[in-house]
């Protein structure tokens, strides 16, 4: 796995400064059937994006190819500029991820996870970071539990608070409140909030929950056959649409595509 | 490039450290068997040595290479299971999606098997020597190379056993466990490389162990040591650590392409 050398990072702010994430005509087709067809979109500093669509759109390969466990067959990603393909240990340094499909080691502590986790994500005064996540997702009461006996809310809050171990530029949530009850989707739905406006860093959220979906993304991008169908703000868009509400919009993008490819 | 870094390395270790400060039956399988095989093989030399007038010490000759060859089987088995605690707790995504590199994936792996083969070792040892009174006096300072060629084919047999699972899936691993028992009739463990018929020696003479054993035979016979065979057994060892490397590399490289890594749970071999 050789890299190239790392080129420099234009300071935050600055006119230069490249996009969080961008991702360029990236396709993936599995056989005769195609996953990702050839899309680009950005993630910018400070802005979470919504990528949205039914099973099967395309969204975990979208987000699997920008964490480097899927190789498109064409395009590319680069994180605040940096190349994945040729700098792929410097842009997973640059990433953190939670995904309801893929939690903890259970037969390890939370903070065994933890520790472990930060580092090989090579952070910092890990002792003090580990303390302060779980006294943010309220987990120093189960920080010498295993995580496989947490339930499925605590896990959930475990796997944020180890996405949030390396302080990401780029944060990929794959429905992370999926299995939260509604008081504690909201405070993750704020943190993750928070964590975006802090101006560090962008977010890209898949979600199947609309109302969730406009009350944190910026921008959303229908999936629909692996292509972007709609971009947009999730507030204006239904309406652009003559459709009362995200979650309407939604079910078009999943039963009709054909109908908004022509409008 | 980007240099390893140790402590990601040592990350690795860790886990498994943790994993196995945690569970007896991870601490069990350690020394138990190896134990149970040195008492096993013990009683069969000292029966063997008490009913026929052999001209070397035969403790030192069978249970000596039953503890080399248990050596071997435990650094591989310290690497595959090393491996396995990441299939089992379906790791993979969250492993494979952070700046670890695969050498130093494959080097935590390695360092997590020193640790606990050499607890393997240690008890072997105690138990022959204490219970059976075996001397490896007679080999002097090539016992360390006997087991330097051991410890690297193990290793080597190790990764090509976890690029197995990568590849073929979890199920897979009931492929791996059989590996040292395959070898063995071709590693000339117990019999001179002579003693197989023609078409087994190209094998035998590929295998590393086979020259270490040679060379323990060597030894007992009051030969001098076959250091040109001992160096070609380290020379092969050491190239088939590289071709272990190059295999797995290849393996993920494939997983990464075919999304095998993302959907490693179904077990898709297309």
């Amino acid at each position: 796995m050789s890299e190239a050398s790392i080129p420099s990072v234009p300071a935050a702010g600055s006119a230069a400064e490249p996009a969080v994430l961008a991702a360029e005509g990236l396709r993936k087709a599995y056989g005769a059937v195609i996953a990702v067809d050839g899309i680009s979109f950005r993630v910018r500093r400070g802005e979470i994006v919504g990528l949205l669509g039914p099973n099967g759109a395309g969204k975990t390969t979208t987000i699997n190819m920008v964490l480097g466990v899927l190789a498109p067959d064409a395009g590319r990603v680069t994180v605040e500029g940096l190349d994945l393909a040729a700098h792929r240990t410097a842009v997973l340094e640059r990433i953190n991820f939670a995904a309801v499909y893929s939690p903890l080691p259970g037969n390890l502590t939370v903070a065994q996870n933890l520790r472990v986790f930060g580092m090989i994500y090579g952070v910092a005064r890990l002792s003090e970071r580990i303390a302060e996540l779980l006294e943010q997702y309220d987990l120093v009461r189960f920080r010498d539990t295993k995580s496989g006996v947490l339930s499925s809310g605590e896990q959930t809050r475990l796997s944020l608070a180890k996405a949030m171990l390396n302080r990401p530029r780029l944060l990929l949530l794959d429905e992370p409140t999926a299995s939260l009850d509604p008081a504690t989707a909201r405070d993750m739905r704020e943190r993750i909030r928070r964590f975006a406006t802090a101006g560090t860093g962008g977010a890209l959220w898949t979600s199947h929950n609309m109302h969730e979906v406009v009350e944190v993304c910026d921008r959303v991008l229908f999936l629909s056959r692996g292509r972007i169908l709609l971009e947009g703000d999730p507030r204006a868009l239904p309406a652009e649409h003559g459709k009362a509400d995200l979650e309407e919009l939604f079910i078009t993008v999943a039963r009709e595509p054909l109908s908004l490819e022509r409008s | 490039m980007s240099p390893v870094r140790p402590r990601r390395v040592a990350a690795v270790v860790l886990r498994h450290f943790y994993l196995i400060r945690g569970s007896l039956s991870r601490v069990f399988p350690l020394f138990v068997w190896v134990g149970i095989d040195m008492v096993l093989w013990g009683f069969i030399s000292r029966y063997l040595a008490a009913a026929g007038g052999f001209r070397f010490s035969l403790v030192t000759a069978l249970l000596g290479a039953v503890l080399l060859w248990d050596f071997q089987e435990r650094v591989m088995q310290g690497v595959t299971m090393a491996f396995f605690e990441d299939v089992w707790s379906r790791n993979f995504l969250n492993v494979f999606a952070s700046p670890l590199r695969l050498s130093e994936y494959l080097g935590g792996l390695v360092l997590s098997s020193i640790a606990t083969s050499a607890v393997g070792l240690a008890v072997m040892l105690v138990v022959a020597v204490a219970a059976f009174g075996l001397s490896y006096a007679a080999y002097g300072v090539l016992l360390a190379a006997f087991l330097l060629v051991l410890f690297l084919f193990g290793i080597a047999l190790g990764i090509v056993g976890s690029a197995v699972v990568l590849r073929l899936g979890p199920a897979a691993e009931w492929f791996i466990w059989p590996i040292p028992a395959v070898l063995s009739p071709f590693a000339c463990v117990f019999y001179p490389l002579a003693t197989l018929p023609g078409w087994m020696r190209p094998v035998a003479r590929v295998l590393p162990p086979s020259y270490v054993f040679e060379g323990m035979r060597a030894i007992l016979a009051g030969v001098p040591a076959p250091a040109a065979g001992l160096a070609a057994g380290a020379a092969l060892a050491a190239v088939d650590v590289l071709l272990a490397c190059w295999l797995f590399r290849g393996v993920h490289r494939y997983a990464v392409r075919t999304g095998l890594i993302a959907r490693y749970a179904a077990e898709s071999v297309s």
